[in-house]
């Protein structure tokens, strides 16, 4: 189990008069503080993680924003930053003593500015309605990732998200050309803008990714794209997932940049199957579904390379979607994976990402770890960028299968760190893999990235216990506390 | 002034602990050919990375390259070339523009921030670099990021590090993302247009979806260079042959209103990106970073107030000027109009006078001088790397 910090009980005794304190800054109904309508903030996607804070809030502008952080520095709260709340690692998980700062309400679009393909949000919009307030136009916002319909952008900044399409167009940091951030101590400041590259040091790199750790976003200036003519996917099985690794590698170093080339195991292309009926084959071992973009005729050509590259891998099945359609089912299945094993079982999603040619043994090794946890994992994963997603299937009413759970996913991350990876490549830490960053990096590394955090964050007050490890933040607060 | 070549990370780690504890500051230096870049820096050793130049790691299937900081940029071209791979954000040689010598290394290109033409499609050196092995300020050897194609674990220090100028950690290793060289590369140009018009005709070609690699407009002083007998406004398309061929007429029919676009045979880019109109001669030298629909008009506000030569890459987002240097190299006009329309500006080439006087960064808001401040104080709480290079 992932422990919390104790919740500070002066700072608990204080919530009738921080509630009052809050209603004047915001309409009084925009503060939460009953028992019962707090509890919907008490978990986030992590849900096997619940506490429910001791205030929500729900600004409306930036202004708002200040006044608030102003107010909870003062008072010692500490904020918790939730954009939808879809977070997989428990990023805007509560504690019991911590206000939650939601930012649904903040979900205007303030400007579309064609002639330099930018738009200017507030943070509280979905990652969804970005694009759709300029697909009418040919344009779109490129990192999507599969929560997209309901998370924020916040929280995509907050935890540098990326999705099935960053292969091509990058995640959020590649993306994000500005943010309106309000500091710690309140002041609202301006990083970057509508042009490329900094002044200076690189602070939006550091915002992006922080985990609401260094301030909060409340605007945003993202690149939008325009849309290309069309894309279709063609879908390879193949007997092996050694096989279907090295035909990922092929692809790759072929140069043929398909927007994305996603990968199922033989549990998962089972379970997508019987649920989604996409027409998958059952008898191999591995699925890739690789899209590409382009004119018809472009797509046609790519499609025709990407086959030739693939043929030596001896695929045992080959489709080739010809119209939206067919790609539609060809997606079909992998869309719906997730969903479908939700309703077999519960399960961790796990993120860690492995270079490329570790892939094939990476694989063999989850299947063993698997098997001595005595759980079924399943593969759904950005191939191309060698981003895995196990799926651990476990019961989560039973507290044996759920503690096998999560040591086999602290086992399986471990085994990215091995090979040269990543505990994860687009969820964040949150808490879920805060004990683990010891694994990634020594204390000195850890130490350097928490020296980012004091000069942005001086008393620590901004979704503290997320990130690092305890063992290490615990004894900093205090210090920091002692003065 | 003493050079210091060490060969391995650790001797790297054990000169800045002295350095640290009392030997004095260090000037980063990797092949010497950006030195003159950012403000004059007093130290009394130099630290040369000349010595870290291997590669640690190339990976072509993953698209991915480990190699030491002092690496030069042309080995590393090599070894891509073999797999026909290439960089990502294609940095600028500023040898010729600062008069330099030497080799440029991929550490300099990084410290520096220096990206070129291609920095409009695929991103900058910081949207390529995956992860850095450095030194901090006490001489501690650390880690971050990684060398996988997406990794969250940690706040991203290796971007912080990009355009850093060697003022938060002494690179020694840098990962990065590289990318497949295109079967074809065509250039194509469209002919006698104002600066505001080309800057309208490369938005609108921006807009389409050709995947333009670059996109640049060269007023007819500048473009002379090259052989143009008129401004020139340059579109680049890669691909493969059929995906060229339907990218160029696609564009052709958009932009029909700007005139006949046509394929130009000799490649303008490496002039492009590194300046090279303005090499050889002794005037000062920005690069303006700005909201590319404005870059036009910025100019002309400019022009009525001084002696300008400008062209203009990244769509209009990035512009080159030059201008007598006098005794401040007209910073007060470049920022002073620069202001209205947001961004900033870099002072790339002055004398040391000048670059001692003038700020050559943009000057930071007072909240964001002390986040930066704060973190030159926790990586390098002693101030010994490249002191003042950035801000004085």
């Amino acid at each position: 189990m992932i422990e919390m910090p104790v919740p500070n009980q002066q700072v608990i005794a204080k919530q009738a008069r921080l509630a009052a304190a809050l209603r004047a800054i915001v309409p009084p109904e925009q503060v939460i503080d009953t028992a019962e309508q707090l509890k919907a903030y008490e978990c986030d996607g992590l849900n096997a993680y619940r506490q429910p804070p001791m205030l929500v809030v729900l600004p409306d502008t930036t202004e708002q924003v200040a006044k608030i952080v102003r107010l909870c520095n003062a008072e010692g709260a500490p904020i918790i930053p939730r954009g939808s709340g879809t977070s997989l690692a428990g990023g805007a998980l509560p504690t019991a003593d911590s206000v939650v700062l939601g930012m649904a309400r903040m979900k205007s679009v303030m400007d579309v500015d064609y002639a330099n393909r930018t738009i200017r949000v507030q943070t509280g919009i979905t990652n969804l309605a970005v694009t759709g307030a300029v697909q009418p136009d040919g344009f779109f916002y490129a990192p999507d990732p599969s929560s997209q319909l309901a998370c924020a952008i916040g929280g995509n900044i907050a935890m540098n998200s990326g999705g099935a399409h960053c292969l091509k167009y990058g995640v959020t940091t590649n993306n994000l050309l500005g943010v309106t951030m309000v500091m710690p101590d309140g002041e609202v400041l301006e990083f970057g803008g509508e042009h490329l590259d900094p002044g200076g040091y690189d602070f939006l790199s550091l915002i992006c990714g922080s985990e609401g750790q260094l301030g909060i976003c409340t605007e945003a200036t993202l690149k939008i794209l325009p849309v290309a003519e069309g894309a279709r996917p063609m879908l390879f099985g193949f007997e092996t997932n050694e096989v279907a690794g090295e035909a990922v590698a092929a692809i790759i170093r072929a140069g043929l940049q398909p927007v994305a080339l996603e990968f199922m195991d033989k549990p998962a292309i089972t379970v997508s199957e019987n649920f989604a009926k996409a027409g998958y084959p059952l008898d191999v071992e591995a699925l890739l579904i690789v899209e590409v973009e382009g004119s018809d005729a472009e797509i046609d050509e790519q499609l025709t390379r990407i086959e030739a590259v693939v043929a030596p891998f001896n695929p045992s099945t080959v489709k080739r979607s010809g119209n939206d359609i067919e790609s539609a089912k060809i997606w079909a299945g992998r869309k719906a994976a997730f969903g479908a094993i939700g309703q077999l079982a519960d399960y961790i999603c796990l993120d860690g990402c492995v270079p490329l040619s570790q892939l094939p043994d990476v694989l063999k090794q989850t299947a063993e770890l698997a098997d001595k946890y005595d759980l079924k994992v399943a593969n759904v994963f950005h191939a191309g960028d060698g981003n895995l997603h196990p799926l651990i299937m476990y019961e989560a009413n039973d507290p044996d299968s759920a503690r096998r759970a999560e040591e086999l996913g602290a086992d399986l991350l471990r085994l990215c760190v091995e090979k040269d990876g990543c505990l994860t490549g687009e969820h964040g830490v949150g808490i879920e893999k805060r004990e683990l960053m010891l694994t990634q990096f020594n204390e000195r590394e850890l130490r350097q990235q928490m020296a980012i955090k004091d000069v942005f964050d001086p008393s620590w007050m901004l979704n503290p216990a997320k990130v690092f490890p305890l063992s290490l933040s615990e004894p900093h607060m205090k210090e920091i506390a002692a003065g | 002034m003493t050079v210091l070549t060490p060969d391995t990370e650790e001797a790297i780690a054990q000169i800045v602990r002295a350095a640290h504890e009392g030997d004095g500051p260090l000037e980063l230096c990797g092949g010497g050919t950006r030195r003159g870049l950012g403000r004059p820096v007093q130290a009394a050793s130099t630290l040369s990375l000349a010595g870290l130049n291997g590669v640690t790691l190339y990976e072509p299937g993953e698209l991915t390259l480990v190699a030491q900081a002092g690496m030069s940029i042309s080995a590393l071209t090599d070894l891509l070339d073999g797999e026909n791979q290439q960089l990502t954000f294609e940095p600028c040689d500023m040898r010729a523009l600062l008069g330099t010598s030497g080799e440029p290394t991929i550490g300099g290109a990084i410290a520096t921030g220096a990206s070129g033409p291609r920095r409009l499609r695929m991103g900058a050196g910081r949207d390529a670099v995956l992860g850095v092995r450095y030194v901090n300020g006490q001489g501690d050897v650390l880690r971050a990021g990684g060398r996988v194609m997406k990794n969250v674990t940690g706040y991203d220090i290796p971007k912080l590090m990009c355009g850093a100028y060697g003022t938060l950690g002494v690179l020694t290793e840098i990962s990065l993302k590289v990318m497949p060289k295109s079967e074809v590369v065509r250039t194509l140009a469209l002919p006698g247009l104002s600066d505001v018009g080309a800057i309208d005709a490369l938005s609108t070609a921006l807009r389409m979806p050709c995947d333009v690699s670059a996109a640049a407009h060269l007023p007819a002083s500048v473009s002379k260079e090259l052989g143009f007998a008129d401004a020139v406004t340059l579109l680049r398309i890669e691909g493969f042959e059929t995906q060229a061929d339907y990218r160029i007429q696609t564009l052709r029919d958009g932009l029909s209103m700007f005139g006949e676009l046509t394929p130009v045979e000799s490649d303008p880019w490496v002039a492009i990106r590194d300046a090279m109109f303005f090499a050889g001669d002794d005037r000062a030298v920005w690069r303006v970073s700005m909201k590319a629909s404005e870059a036009a008009r910025y100019v002309a506000v400019l022009r009525d107030q001084m002696d300008v030569e400008a062209f203009y890459d990244w769509g209009g987002g990035l512009i080159w000027l030059a201008c007598d240097q006098g005794n401040d190299a007209a910073e007060p006009i470049i920022r002073g109009v620069l202001a209205e329309y947001g961004g900033h500006a870099t002072l790339v080439r002055a004398n040391e006078t000048i670059r001692a006087a003038v700020p050559v960064f943009e000057p930071e808001p007072t909240s964001i001088a002390h986040l930066s401040a704060g973190l030159k104080a926790k990586f390098d709480p002693a101030g010994i790397l490249n002191p003042g290079r950035m801000r004085a």
